[in-house]
Protein backbone atom coordinates (compact mmCIF):
# COMPACT_ATOMS: atom_id res chain seq x y z
CA UNK A 1 0.00 0.00 0.00
CA UNK A 2 2.86 2.38 0.86
CA UNK A 3 6.39 2.03 -0.44
CA UNK A 4 9.13 4.39 0.70
CA UNK A 5 12.48 3.92 -0.94
CA UNK A 6 15.69 5.80 -0.03
CA UNK A 7 13.70 8.84 1.05
CA UNK A 8 15.70 11.93 2.02
CA UNK A 9 14.61 15.43 2.97
CA UNK A 10 17.06 18.26 3.50
CA UNK A 11 16.34 21.80 4.65
CA UNK A 12 19.45 23.63 3.49
CA UNK A 13 22.38 21.97 5.20
CA UNK A 14 20.13 20.09 7.63
CA UNK A 15 19.01 16.55 6.92
CA UNK A 16 15.64 15.90 8.56
CA UNK A 17 15.02 12.52 6.92
CA UNK A 18 18.07 10.55 5.90
CA UNK A 19 17.72 7.76 3.33
CA UNK A 20 14.86 5.81 4.89
CA UNK A 21 13.05 2.85 3.31
CA UNK A 22 10.01 0.87 4.44
CA UNK A 23 6.84 -0.75 3.12
CA UNK A 24 3.35 -0.97 4.55
CA UNK A 25 0.85 -3.57 3.39
CA UNK A 26 -2.89 -3.01 2.97
CA UNK A 27 -4.92 -3.17 6.18
CA UNK A 28 -1.94 -2.74 8.50
CA UNK A 29 -1.80 -0.40 11.47
CA UNK A 30 1.74 0.91 11.20
CA UNK A 31 3.22 3.04 13.96
CA UNK A 32 6.07 5.43 13.23
CA UNK A 33 7.80 6.26 16.47
CA UNK A 34 10.68 8.53 17.33
CA UNK A 35 11.86 11.24 19.74
CA UNK A 36 11.03 14.92 19.15
CA UNK A 37 12.66 16.19 15.98
CA UNK A 38 13.47 12.67 14.74
CA UNK A 39 11.80 13.23 11.35
CA UNK A 40 8.34 11.74 11.92
CA UNK A 41 6.27 14.76 10.94
CA UNK A 42 8.57 15.58 8.01
CA UNK A 43 8.02 12.02 6.74
CA UNK A 44 4.24 12.37 7.17
CA UNK A 45 4.34 15.69 5.30
CA UNK A 46 6.14 14.05 2.39
CA UNK A 47 3.75 11.09 2.40
CA UNK A 48 0.81 13.50 2.32
CA UNK A 49 2.30 15.58 -0.54
CA UNK A 50 2.74 18.73 1.55
CA UNK A 51 6.51 18.58 1.24
CA UNK A 52 8.48 17.42 -1.78
CA UNK A 53 11.29 14.98 -1.02
CA UNK A 54 14.87 15.95 -1.76
CA UNK A 55 15.46 12.48 -3.17
CA UNK A 56 13.99 8.99 -3.06
CA UNK A 57 10.76 7.35 -4.14
CA UNK A 58 7.34 7.52 -2.50
CA UNK A 59 4.54 5.26 -3.70
CA UNK A 60 1.02 5.10 -2.35
CA UNK A 61 -1.37 2.47 -3.69
CA UNK A 62 0.86 2.14 -6.75
CA UNK A 63 0.94 5.88 -7.44
CA UNK A 64 4.11 7.93 -7.38
CA UNK A 65 3.47 10.75 -4.92
CA UNK A 66 5.55 13.28 -6.82
CA UNK A 67 4.09 12.62 -10.29
CA UNK A 68 0.49 11.73 -9.38
CA UNK A 69 -0.25 14.04 -6.46
CA UNK A 70 -3.90 14.70 -7.21
CA UNK A 71 -4.84 11.05 -7.77
CA UNK A 72 -2.90 10.00 -4.67
CA UNK A 73 -4.61 12.67 -2.53
CA UNK A 74 -7.98 11.02 -3.16
CA UNK A 75 -6.65 7.79 -1.65
CA UNK A 76 -5.49 9.02 1.72
CA UNK A 77 -6.94 10.95 4.61
CA UNK A 78 -4.87 12.82 7.14
CA UNK A 79 -5.20 14.00 10.70
CA UNK A 80 -2.48 16.54 11.32
CA UNK A 81 -0.57 17.00 14.54
CA UNK A 82 -2.01 20.51 14.86
CA UNK A 83 -5.75 21.19 14.60
CA UNK A 84 -6.99 21.89 11.08
CA UNK A 85 -10.74 22.28 11.54
CA UNK A 86 -12.56 25.51 10.74
CA UNK A 87 -13.59 26.59 14.23
CA UNK A 88 -16.30 28.93 12.96
CA UNK A 89 -18.11 26.23 11.00
CA UNK A 90 -20.23 23.47 12.48
CA UNK A 91 -19.17 19.82 12.62
CA UNK A 92 -21.53 19.06 9.77
CA UNK A 93 -20.20 21.94 7.66
CA UNK A 94 -16.60 20.84 8.21
CA UNK A 95 -17.49 17.33 7.04
CA UNK A 96 -19.49 18.61 4.08
CA UNK A 97 -16.77 21.03 2.97
CA UNK A 98 -14.24 18.20 3.07
CA UNK A 99 -16.56 16.07 0.92
CA UNK A 100 -16.90 18.87 -1.63
CA UNK A 101 -13.12 19.35 -1.78
CA UNK A 102 -12.79 15.63 -2.54
CA UNK A 103 -15.44 15.77 -5.26
CA UNK A 104 -18.08 13.66 -3.49
CA UNK A 105 -21.65 13.94 -4.80
CA UNK A 106 -24.11 15.57 -2.39
CA UNK A 107 -26.11 12.42 -1.55
CA UNK A 108 -23.00 10.36 -0.89
CA UNK A 109 -21.50 13.21 1.12
CA UNK A 110 -24.46 13.56 3.41
CA UNK A 111 -24.83 9.82 3.94
CA UNK A 112 -21.16 9.36 4.75
CA UNK A 113 -21.07 12.39 7.08
CA UNK A 114 -24.04 11.05 9.00
CA UNK A 115 -22.51 7.57 9.33
CA UNK A 116 -19.17 8.90 10.54
CA UNK A 117 -20.58 11.50 12.93
CA UNK A 118 -22.74 8.79 14.48
CA UNK A 119 -19.81 6.38 14.61
CA UNK A 120 -17.63 8.98 16.37
CA UNK A 121 -20.46 9.96 18.72
CA UNK A 122 -20.77 13.50 17.38
CA UNK A 123 -24.16 13.28 15.68
CA UNK A 124 -26.04 15.12 18.41
CA UNK A 125 -23.54 18.00 18.11
CA UNK A 126 -23.46 18.12 14.31
CA UNK A 127 -24.88 21.65 14.21
CA UNK A 128 -22.62 23.00 16.93
CA UNK A 129 -19.75 25.34 16.05
CA UNK A 130 -16.43 23.55 16.42
CA UNK A 131 -14.96 26.27 18.64
CA UNK A 132 -17.41 25.17 21.33
CA UNK A 133 -16.18 21.55 21.24
CA UNK A 134 -13.87 19.92 23.79
CA UNK A 135 -10.38 18.80 22.74
CA UNK A 136 -11.52 15.17 22.51
CA UNK A 137 -14.51 16.04 20.35
CA UNK A 138 -12.34 18.09 18.00
CA UNK A 139 -9.88 15.23 17.57
CA UNK A 140 -12.71 12.74 16.92
CA UNK A 141 -14.13 15.14 14.36
CA UNK A 142 -10.73 15.46 12.68
CA UNK A 143 -10.47 11.66 12.39
CA UNK A 144 -14.05 11.41 11.13
CA UNK A 145 -13.33 14.09 8.56
CA UNK A 146 -10.14 12.33 7.46
CA UNK A 147 -12.25 9.24 6.72
CA UNK A 148 -15.01 11.20 4.94
CA UNK A 149 -13.93 10.43 1.37
CA UNK A 150 -13.40 6.72 2.17
CA UNK A 151 -9.60 6.79 1.88
CA UNK A 152 -7.57 3.61 1.61
CA UNK A 153 -4.96 5.01 3.99
CA UNK A 154 -5.35 7.24 7.01
CA UNK A 155 -2.37 9.19 8.34
CA UNK A 156 -2.63 10.07 12.01
CA UNK A 157 0.11 12.40 13.20
CA UNK A 158 0.04 12.28 17.00
CA UNK A 159 -3.77 12.22 17.04
CA UNK A 160 -4.12 11.81 20.80
CA UNK A 161 -1.70 14.54 21.86
CA UNK A 162 -3.19 16.47 24.76
CA UNK A 163 -6.21 14.21 25.19
CA UNK A 164 -7.29 12.67 28.47
CA UNK A 165 -7.08 8.85 28.84
CA UNK A 166 -10.84 8.38 28.22
CA UNK A 167 -10.78 10.37 24.98
CA UNK A 168 -7.63 8.54 23.84
CA UNK A 169 -9.15 5.14 24.50
CA UNK A 170 -12.39 6.12 22.76
CA UNK A 171 -10.53 7.40 19.71
CA UNK A 172 -8.38 4.30 19.33
CA UNK A 173 -11.38 2.01 19.75
CA UNK A 174 -13.12 3.82 16.89
CA UNK A 175 -10.01 3.86 14.68
CA UNK A 176 -9.36 0.14 15.28
CA UNK A 177 -13.00 -0.60 14.50
CA UNK A 178 -12.79 1.27 11.19
CA UNK A 179 -9.52 -0.49 10.37
CA UNK A 180 -11.28 -3.83 10.83
CA UNK A 181 -14.62 -3.00 9.21
CA UNK A 182 -13.48 -0.82 6.30
CA UNK A 183 -9.96 -2.21 5.90
CA UNK A 184 -8.38 1.24 6.13
CA UNK A 185 -4.58 1.12 6.38
CA UNK A 186 -3.42 3.26 9.29
CA UNK A 187 -0.11 5.10 9.48
CA UNK A 188 0.29 6.71 12.86
CA UNK A 189 2.85 8.60 14.86
CA UNK A 190 2.56 8.88 18.62
CA UNK A 191 4.59 9.52 21.75
CA UNK A 192 2.35 7.21 23.77
CA UNK A 193 4.12 3.84 23.66
CA UNK A 194 1.27 1.94 25.27
CA UNK A 195 -1.01 3.10 22.45
CA UNK A 196 1.40 1.91 19.77
CA UNK A 197 1.85 -1.36 21.65
CA UNK A 198 -1.90 -1.88 21.82
CA UNK A 199 -3.03 -0.91 18.32
CA UNK A 200 -0.06 -1.27 15.94
CA UNK A 201 0.65 -4.45 14.06
CA UNK A 202 4.09 -3.16 13.06
CA UNK A 203 6.36 -0.37 14.24
CA UNK A 204 9.27 1.57 12.76
CA UNK A 205 11.49 3.61 15.06
CA UNK A 206 13.12 6.69 13.55
CA UNK A 207 15.91 8.61 15.24
CA UNK A 208 17.94 11.51 13.85
CA UNK A 209 16.31 11.03 10.46
CA UNK A 210 17.15 7.33 10.12
CA UNK A 211 15.08 4.24 10.76
CA UNK A 212 16.81 2.36 13.54
CA UNK A 213 14.44 -0.60 13.93
CA UNK A 214 11.27 -2.12 12.47
CA UNK A 215 9.10 -5.01 13.59
CA UNK A 216 6.08 -5.94 15.63
CA UNK A 217 5.94 -4.62 19.21
CA UNK A 218 6.92 -8.10 20.44
CA UNK A 219 9.86 -8.31 18.02
CA UNK A 220 11.16 -4.92 19.17
CA UNK A 221 10.99 -5.98 22.81
CA UNK A 222 12.81 -9.21 21.98
CA UNK A 223 15.47 -7.47 19.89
CA UNK A 224 16.26 -5.03 22.67
CA UNK A 225 15.70 -7.59 25.47
CA UNK A 226 13.33 -5.25 27.28
CA UNK A 227 10.02 -5.81 29.02
CA UNK A 228 7.99 -2.98 27.48
CA UNK A 229 7.83 -1.04 24.23
CA UNK A 230 8.80 2.12 26.09
CA UNK A 231 11.98 0.47 27.34
CA UNK A 232 12.66 -0.86 23.85
CA UNK A 233 12.16 2.66 22.46
CA UNK A 234 14.60 4.15 24.98
CA UNK A 235 17.12 1.40 24.26
CA UNK A 236 16.90 2.19 20.55
CA UNK A 237 16.96 5.99 20.76
CA UNK A 238 18.88 6.67 23.95
CA UNK A 239 17.64 8.19 27.21
CA UNK A 240 18.44 11.85 26.48
CA UNK A 241 15.64 14.32 25.70
CA UNK A 242 15.61 15.91 22.22
CA UNK A 243 14.60 19.30 20.94
CA UNK A 244 11.63 19.83 18.63
CA UNK A 245 11.74 20.51 14.89
CA UNK A 246 13.47 19.20 11.80
CA UNK A 247 16.24 21.74 12.22
CA UNK A 248 17.35 19.75 15.26
CA UNK A 249 17.16 16.42 13.55
CA UNK A 250 20.27 16.90 11.49
CA UNK A 251 23.89 17.23 12.28
CA UNK A 252 23.69 14.93 15.27
CA UNK A 253 25.75 12.17 13.80
CA UNK A 254 24.69 8.97 12.12
CA UNK A 255 22.09 6.62 13.57
CA UNK A 256 23.45 4.02 15.87
CA UNK A 257 21.53 0.96 14.84
CA UNK A 258 20.26 0.53 11.30
CA UNK A 259 17.70 -2.11 10.39
CA UNK A 260 17.84 -4.13 13.56
CA UNK B 1 -15.94 24.77 -9.59
CA UNK B 2 -17.80 23.17 -6.69
CA UNK B 3 -14.69 23.48 -4.52
CA UNK B 4 -14.43 27.17 -5.42
CA UNK B 5 -18.09 27.67 -4.57
CA UNK B 6 -17.69 25.85 -1.24
CA UNK B 7 -14.71 28.01 -0.26
CA UNK B 8 -16.55 31.16 -1.37
CA UNK B 9 -19.54 30.14 0.75
CA UNK B 10 -17.26 29.45 3.72
CA UNK B 11 -16.08 33.06 3.71
CA UNK B 12 -19.67 34.30 3.67
CA UNK B 13 -20.72 32.02 6.52
CA UNK B 14 -17.77 33.13 8.61
CA UNK B 15 -18.65 36.78 7.95
CA UNK B 16 -22.33 36.35 8.70
CA UNK B 17 -21.59 34.58 11.99
CA UNK B 18 -19.25 37.30 13.21
CA UNK B 19 -21.72 40.02 14.16
CA UNK B 20 -18.98 41.77 16.10
CA UNK B 21 -16.90 42.03 12.91
CA UNK B 22 -19.85 43.50 11.02
CA UNK B 23 -20.49 46.08 13.75
CA UNK B 24 -16.81 47.02 14.14
CA UNK B 25 -16.37 47.41 10.40
CA UNK B 26 -18.88 50.26 10.48
CA UNK B 27 -17.07 52.24 13.17
CA UNK B 28 -14.30 53.71 11.03
CA UNK B 29 -16.48 54.76 8.06
CA UNK B 30 -19.02 56.30 10.40
CA UNK B 31 -16.23 58.20 12.16
CA UNK B 32 -14.94 59.49 8.82
CA UNK B 33 -18.44 60.57 7.84
CA UNK B 34 -19.08 62.32 11.12
CA UNK B 35 -15.68 63.88 11.77
CA UNK B 36 -14.67 64.83 8.24
CA UNK B 37 -18.15 65.02 6.76
CA UNK B 38 -19.48 67.46 9.28
CA UNK B 39 -16.14 68.93 10.40
CA UNK B 40 -14.87 69.98 6.98
CA UNK B 41 -18.27 70.68 5.40
CA UNK B 42 -18.37 74.43 6.27
CA UNK B 43 -14.81 75.00 4.95
CA UNK B 44 -15.58 73.07 1.76
CA UNK B 45 -18.81 74.98 1.23
CA UNK B 46 -17.09 78.32 1.81
CA UNK B 47 -14.45 77.39 -0.77
CA UNK B 48 -17.23 76.87 -3.29
CA UNK B 49 -17.01 73.07 -3.35
CA UNK B 50 -20.67 72.48 -2.51
CA UNK B 51 -21.94 69.71 -0.26
CA UNK B 52 -18.93 67.93 1.29
CA UNK B 53 -20.95 64.80 2.14
CA UNK B 54 -21.67 64.35 -1.57
CA UNK B 55 -17.92 64.54 -2.18
CA UNK B 56 -16.84 62.39 0.79
CA UNK B 57 -19.33 59.49 0.66
CA UNK B 58 -17.91 57.73 -2.46
CA UNK B 59 -14.44 57.86 -0.87
CA UNK B 60 -15.70 56.40 2.40
CA UNK B 61 -17.42 53.58 0.51
CA UNK B 62 -14.20 52.86 -1.45
CA UNK B 63 -12.13 52.95 1.75
CA UNK B 64 -14.46 50.45 3.42
CA UNK B 65 -14.19 48.08 0.49
CA UNK B 66 -10.39 48.45 0.49
CA UNK B 67 -10.04 47.69 4.22
CA UNK B 68 -12.33 44.68 4.04
CA UNK B 69 -10.98 43.13 0.84
CA UNK B 70 -7.30 43.48 1.70
CA UNK B 71 -8.17 41.59 4.89
CA UNK B 72 -8.20 38.40 2.79
CA UNK B 73 -4.49 38.22 3.58
CA UNK B 74 -5.17 38.20 7.32
CA UNK B 75 -7.70 35.39 6.84
CA UNK B 76 -5.07 33.41 4.93
CA UNK B 77 -2.52 33.90 7.70
CA UNK B 78 -5.09 32.86 10.31
CA UNK B 79 -5.89 29.71 8.33
CA UNK B 80 -2.20 28.97 8.12
CA UNK B 81 -1.72 29.57 11.83
CA UNK B 82 -4.80 27.61 12.91
CA UNK B 83 -4.32 24.76 10.47
CA UNK B 84 -7.29 24.95 8.10
CA UNK B 85 -5.03 25.86 5.19
CA UNK B 86 -3.44 22.39 5.35
CA UNK B 87 -6.86 20.78 4.97
CA UNK B 88 -7.33 22.58 1.66
CA UNK B 89 -3.77 22.11 0.42
CA UNK B 90 -3.85 18.29 0.72
CA UNK B 91 -7.21 18.10 -1.07
CA UNK B 92 -7.21 17.01 -4.73
CA UNK B 93 -8.14 20.51 -5.89
CA UNK B 94 -5.89 22.74 -8.03
CA UNK B 95 -4.45 25.55 -5.92
CA UNK B 96 -5.72 28.18 -8.33
CA UNK B 97 -9.29 27.09 -7.50
CA UNK B 98 -8.59 27.29 -3.78
CA UNK B 99 -7.11 30.75 -4.15
CA UNK B 100 -9.94 32.00 -6.38
CA UNK B 101 -12.63 30.59 -4.10
CA UNK B 102 -11.11 32.27 -1.08
CA UNK B 103 -10.45 35.56 -2.88
CA UNK B 104 -13.93 35.76 -4.41
CA UNK B 105 -15.34 35.10 -0.93
CA UNK B 106 -13.28 37.93 0.55
CA UNK B 107 -14.30 40.22 -2.32
CA UNK B 108 -17.99 39.39 -1.81
CA UNK B 109 -17.71 40.17 1.89
CA UNK B 110 -16.06 43.49 0.99
CA UNK B 111 -18.91 44.32 -1.41
CA UNK B 112 -21.44 43.58 1.36
CA UNK B 113 -19.49 45.87 3.70
CA UNK B 114 -19.51 48.53 1.00
CA UNK B 115 -23.29 48.23 0.64
CA UNK B 116 -23.73 48.51 4.40
CA UNK B 117 -21.68 51.70 4.48
CA UNK B 118 -23.60 53.02 1.47
CA UNK B 119 -26.75 52.60 3.54
CA UNK B 120 -25.10 54.54 6.38
CA UNK B 121 -24.13 57.30 3.90
CA UNK B 122 -27.71 57.48 2.63
CA UNK B 123 -28.97 57.74 6.19
CA UNK B 124 -26.50 60.59 6.79
CA UNK B 125 -27.93 62.54 3.88
CA UNK B 126 -25.91 61.40 0.87
CA UNK B 127 -27.97 61.47 -2.34
CA UNK B 128 -26.65 59.57 -5.39
CA UNK B 129 -27.71 60.43 -8.95
CA UNK B 130 -29.95 57.63 -10.15
CA UNK B 131 -30.59 53.90 -10.27
CA UNK B 132 -28.78 53.26 -13.56
CA UNK B 133 -25.59 54.94 -12.40
CA UNK B 134 -25.88 53.18 -9.03
CA UNK B 135 -25.61 49.89 -10.91
CA UNK B 136 -22.41 51.19 -12.50
CA UNK B 137 -21.19 52.22 -9.05
CA UNK B 138 -21.77 48.65 -7.86
CA UNK B 139 -19.53 47.47 -10.71
CA UNK B 140 -16.79 49.78 -9.38
CA UNK B 141 -17.29 48.49 -5.85
CA UNK B 142 -16.88 44.92 -7.18
CA UNK B 143 -13.73 45.85 -9.10
CA UNK B 144 -12.15 47.54 -6.06
CA UNK B 145 -13.03 44.49 -3.94
CA UNK B 146 -11.52 41.99 -6.40
CA UNK B 147 -8.36 44.03 -6.98
CA UNK B 148 -7.55 44.50 -3.31
CA UNK B 149 -8.64 40.99 -2.27
CA UNK B 150 -6.05 39.87 -4.84
CA UNK B 151 -3.45 42.13 -3.23
CA UNK B 152 -4.39 40.74 0.20
CA UNK B 153 -4.01 37.17 -1.09
CA UNK B 154 -0.63 38.04 -2.59
CA UNK B 155 0.62 39.48 0.70
CA UNK B 156 -0.96 36.74 2.82
CA UNK B 157 0.62 34.01 0.72
CA UNK B 158 4.00 35.75 0.76
CA UNK B 159 4.27 36.30 4.51
CA UNK B 160 4.31 33.87 7.39
CA UNK B 161 3.67 35.90 10.50
CA UNK B 162 0.91 38.26 11.54
CA UNK B 163 3.08 41.12 12.91
CA UNK B 164 5.01 41.27 9.62
CA UNK B 165 1.78 41.34 7.66
CA UNK B 166 0.32 44.07 9.84
CA UNK B 167 3.49 46.11 9.36
CA UNK B 168 3.20 45.85 5.58
CA UNK B 169 -0.52 46.61 5.79
CA UNK B 170 0.03 49.81 7.74
CA UNK B 171 2.75 50.83 5.28
CA UNK B 172 0.45 50.21 2.32
CA UNK B 173 -3.13 50.84 3.35
CA UNK B 174 -2.79 54.30 4.84
CA UNK B 175 -0.94 55.82 1.85
CA UNK B 176 -3.31 54.06 -0.58
CA UNK B 177 -6.27 55.55 1.28
CA UNK B 178 -4.92 59.06 1.82
CA UNK B 179 -3.56 59.43 -1.72
CA UNK B 180 -6.78 58.24 -3.35
CA UNK B 181 -8.46 61.63 -3.36
CA UNK B 182 -10.98 60.41 -0.88
CA UNK B 183 -10.63 63.54 1.28
CA UNK B 184 -9.56 66.17 -1.25
CA UNK B 185 -10.18 66.96 -4.93
CA UNK B 186 -7.44 65.75 -7.29
CA UNK B 187 -7.45 68.96 -9.32
CA UNK B 188 -4.55 71.47 -9.04
CA UNK B 189 -2.37 69.29 -6.80
CA UNK B 190 1.42 69.80 -6.57
CA UNK B 191 3.23 67.67 -9.16
CA UNK B 192 4.74 65.21 -6.65
CA UNK B 193 1.42 64.59 -4.91
CA UNK B 194 -0.38 64.34 -8.25
CA UNK B 195 2.13 61.70 -9.39
CA UNK B 196 1.46 59.59 -6.33
CA UNK B 197 -2.30 59.93 -6.66
CA UNK B 198 -2.03 58.91 -10.31
CA UNK B 199 -0.23 55.66 -9.48
CA UNK B 200 -2.57 54.79 -6.59
CA UNK B 201 -5.14 52.31 -7.99
CA UNK B 202 -7.69 53.32 -5.36
CA UNK B 203 -7.73 56.85 -6.87
CA UNK B 204 -9.45 55.34 -9.89
CA UNK B 205 -11.88 53.46 -7.66
CA UNK B 206 -12.81 56.59 -5.72
CA UNK B 207 -13.06 58.60 -8.95
CA UNK B 208 -15.20 55.90 -10.59
CA UNK B 209 -17.56 55.84 -7.64
CA UNK B 210 -17.70 59.63 -7.54
CA UNK B 211 -18.46 59.73 -11.26
CA UNK B 212 -21.23 57.15 -11.07
CA UNK B 213 -22.78 58.41 -7.84
CA UNK B 214 -22.38 62.19 -8.14
CA UNK B 215 -21.50 62.84 -11.78
CA UNK B 216 -18.09 64.42 -11.07
CA UNK B 217 -14.94 62.78 -12.41
CA UNK B 218 -11.23 63.57 -12.61
CA UNK B 219 -9.79 60.76 -14.76
CA UNK B 220 -12.90 59.83 -16.74
CA UNK B 221 -15.07 56.78 -16.25
CA UNK B 222 -13.41 54.72 -18.98
CA UNK B 223 -9.90 55.18 -17.61
CA UNK B 224 -11.14 54.48 -14.08
CA UNK B 225 -12.66 51.17 -15.17
CA UNK B 226 -9.67 50.16 -17.29
CA UNK B 227 -7.10 50.86 -14.56
CA UNK B 228 -9.12 49.03 -11.92
CA UNK B 229 -9.68 46.05 -14.20
CA UNK B 230 -5.98 45.90 -15.02
CA UNK B 231 -5.08 46.17 -11.33
CA UNK B 232 -7.50 43.35 -10.49
CA UNK B 233 -5.99 41.10 -13.17
CA UNK B 234 -2.43 41.84 -12.01
CA UNK B 235 -3.14 41.31 -8.30
CA UNK B 236 -5.18 38.15 -8.86
CA UNK B 237 -2.37 36.81 -11.08
CA UNK B 238 0.25 37.66 -8.44
CA UNK B 239 -1.93 36.10 -5.75
CA UNK B 240 -2.30 32.87 -7.73
CA UNK B 241 1.44 32.76 -8.34
CA UNK B 242 2.28 33.25 -4.65
CA UNK B 243 -0.45 30.84 -3.52
CA UNK B 244 0.97 28.12 -5.78
CA UNK B 245 4.20 28.36 -3.81
CA UNK B 246 2.69 28.50 -0.33
CA UNK B 247 3.80 25.93 2.24
CA UNK B 248 1.60 25.31 5.27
Amino acid sequence: MIRVWHLTKRFGALTAVDDISFEITAGEIFAFLGPNGAGKTTTVKMLTTILAPTSGTLELDGLNLVDSKSAARRRFGVVFQDPSLDQELTAWENMDLHGVLYGMPRKLRHGRAETLLKSFELWDRKDGQVRQFSGGMKRRLEVARGLMHTPKILFLDEPTLGLDPHSRKQLWTQVSHLNQTEGVTIFLTTHYMEEADRVASRIAVIDRGKIVATGSPRQLREQTQTASLEEAFLALTGPRARDEGPENAAGMGAARIVGR
Amino acid sequence: MRAMYALWLRELKRYWRSKQRIALSLVQPVLYLLVFGFGLAPVYRKAGGGDFLQFLAPGVIAMTVLFSSIGSGVALLFDRQFGFLKETLVAPVPRIQIMLGRTCGAATVAVLQGLLVTAVCLAAGFRPMGAAMSAAALAFVILIAIAFAGLGATLGASMKDMPGYQGVMSLLVLPITLLSGMLFPLENLPVVLATFTNIDPLSYGVDGLRATLTGKTHFGLLLDGAVLLGTAVIFIGLGAWRFAKIEP
